[in-house]
């Protein structure tokens, strides 16, 4: 075990790190805003990488043209999900809203097996492709844009939400409902763009990483389980939380893996997660 | 307010209406005079997996109707029963009778093991926990070399019937029998606790901790002991289903799958309610063997696609499952006179 082994872990747990940071940020707002946590949204994730292949697959579109097409695709998918289920269970028990998104997840998986069966795909020979050779770390060509998307696309994210007008109502409404529909603020349109902006994330995220993952109908289970996990860590409804929660998350996976047995990566988040809300319910950066 | 205390008081124990009572006791003898009547094999496997689900799904509304905690890793337990009995009796040829307790036994002590720090977290945090807890058996049953790792344990087969390896190869009828047993018991046992004191105090937990913990009853305690039943209700259905199908396998005992269906059962017949269960057991079980014979089965999942839509429109119109159609009068207390 050389420095070299260690630092080439590290690497790519940042990359991997940036890129759940992005996910979990979308699971944040969508938390923050309504108080609803999307359990499909490792399968909303596992859509938008289809999109990405399938744009790919029919029209020969190379996945790092097709993210805009997407974003908007997850966006109309994410305003589909508040009008037609999200809306009905606002004033509905915890129980219920856990169950409701659920079936929701349970859903589109099978539904995506049906369709497209479970076989596992990716895109053949993408734009990027090859590696870089830095002193004697390689770092993946894909994965290095890809994260770096994601971290510009989180950033944008977080100007949005902290310095546009829309991403104030946002806020507003995630604190108090009630009070900001008295100032004008419509709260059903907020939650709309909020389950639009949260699955945009996905979008992106997923559409980079078509570029090299494969893709297959339960690839959303694991990223969905590392996301509920760095809200957890950043604090539910946190968003820059889930930046450095997701850094930990990638870190710990790729150290783990490297330092005790890579086979058991979900165990050493998992013991994370259970540290962290036992010990810091509110999250390591949380507002509550 | 005031309407609620006089329920409470006027409510006993044995206060069910007596058409009800009929109505169960008839019931009870038709469904144990049912294999006279010849059923085929297919409707016995059919009427098995259907008091099996209904035990199942009676363990997760322990948890989650009385107790109010949702867990989503609820396969665990199942897993632990199945591999508990089958694991002795290969390695040391136990009998699976004295090998189910076990299996009940350390079913329970993983409760109590993932309780204590776990029903400290309440709502989305514990749901997310279980949900990690239940993959992690998973992952962790699939590279333990000891119990097969990924390819599971095979129950050598008996030469003939035995009912003490619990192996009938020539019909289903004893199966049947067993199941019909375990079933009739265990819901008696969860209609007793569900008027029980502990039942009452398990249910003002999920309503209002706080008030609960004013009225010094130790929330998180309850949560463990509500989670401890849960859990040894669902280990026996484990070890049953294991010598029943005789070959078990990670992917399939610990499977997810195992956690959406009692949860969807649960929802569809009414959670929190002794009945839920048994209704959406008797309704959802025929639907799943039913679509997997005329759509097949393997990689087409169509009967989870059904299951998605099910669980999403009952949470949209009816979140008290189908049980609330029955007026409540009939099923919980005599009308107030």
């Amino acid at each position: 075990m050389t420095s070299e082994i260690i630092l080439q872990a590290i690497v790519t747990g940042l990359m991997m790190g940036l890129i759940y940071a992005l996910i979990a940020a979308g699971l944040s707002l969508i938390f923050g805003l309504m108080d609803i946590v999307n359990f499909a949204h490792g399968e909303h994730l596992m859509l938008s990488m289809f999109s990405s292949f399938w744009l790919w697959s029919l029209f020969g579109l190379d996945p790092i043209f097709s993210i805009p097409i997407t974003i908007l695709l997850m966006a109309f998918c994410g305003v589909i999900t508040h009008y037609f289920l999200i809306r009905y269970i606002l004033k509905a028990k915890m129980l219920i809203q856990i169950c409701a998104t659920f079936g929701l997840s349970i859903f589109i998986r099978s539904i995506a097996q049906l369709l497209w069966t479970p076989d596992f795909r990716n895109v053949d020979k993408p734009l990027l492709e090859g590696r870089l050779e830095i002193g004697s770390v390689f770092i993946g060509q894909p994965q290095l844009i890809a994260s770096l998307v994601c971290l510009v696309a989180f950033i944008g994210l977080y100007l949005f939400v902290t310095k546009t007008e829309t991403g104030l109502a946002l806020q507003a409404t995630a604190q108090d409902r009630h009070a900001a529909e008295i100032l004008g603020i419509p709260s059903n349109k907020m939650f709309a763009i909020g389950w639009a902006i949260g699955l945009g994330c996905v979008g992106v995220a997923g559409g980079m990483m078509a570029n090299y993952f494969f893709i297959f109908t339960d690839v959303g289970i694991n990223f969905a389980l590392f996301a509920f996990v760095a809200v957890a860590l950043g604090g539910f409804g946190s968003i820059i939380g889930c930046l450095y929660a997701g850094i930990i998350i990638g870190l710990v996976e790729s150290l783990g893996g490297l330092l005790i047995d890579p086979s058991f990566k979900l165990l050493y988040v998992f013991v994370i997660y259970l540290l962290v809300v036992i010990y810091r319910p509110q999250g390591l950066f949380g507002r509550y | 307010m005031e309407n609620k205390l006089l329920i409470a008081k006027s409510e006993t124990l044995w206060n069910t209406d007596n058409r009800v009572i009929y109505l169960i006791s008839g019931l009870i003898i038709l469904l144990f005079a049912l294999p006279f009547f010849g059923l085929n094999s297919f409707y016995l496997h059919l009427f098995i997996m259907i008091f099996m689900h209904a035990v199942m799904a009676q363990s997760w509304n322990v948890i989650a109707g009385f107790s109010g905690q949702i867990s989503l890793g609820h396969g665990a337990f199942f897993g632990i029963g199945a591999y508990a009995t089958s694991f002795f009796y290969i390695e040391y040829g136990i009998s699976p009778w004295i090998s189910m307790p076990f299996g009940i036994l350390v079913s329970g002590f993983f409760a109590v093991l993932i309780g204590i720090p776990m029903l400290r977290l309440s709502g989305h945090y514990f749901a997310i926990a279980t949900l990690l807890i239940g993959i992690s058996f998973q992952v962790v049953f699939q590279r333990w070399d000891l119990v097969g790792a990924a390819s599971g344990l095979w129950v050598p087969m008996t030469a003939e019937d035995s009912w003490s390896a619990l192996q009938f190869h020539s019909s289903k009828v004893s199966y049947y029998y067993i199941f019909l047993v375990f079933f009739i018991v265990t819901f008696f046992i969860v209609w007793l606790l569900s008027r029980s004191k502990l039942g009452y105090r398990l249910r003002a937990v999920r309503d209002d901790p706080q008030a609960a913990l004013s009225l010094c009853i130790n929330v998180s305690n309850y949560k463990i002991i509500a989670y401890v039943i849960s859990a040894m209700i669902m280990a026996p259905m484990g070890s049953l289903f294991a010598q029943y199908i005789l070959i078990i396998d990670p992917d399939r005992v610990f499977n997810i799958e195992i956690s959406i269906i009692v949860l969807l059962i649960t929802v569809l017949g009414g959670i929190g309610n002794v009945w839920g269960p048994i209704i959406g057991a008797s309704i959802l079980i025929p639907i799943s063997e039913y679509s997997r014979i005329y759509l097949g089965g393997t990689g087409g999942a169509v009967d989870l696609i059904i299951y998605g839509l099910i669980l999403m429109i009952i949470c949209i119109f009816r979140p008290d499952g189908l049980i609330s159609f029955v007026p409540k009068d009939i099923l919980e207390r005599k009308k107030q006179r």
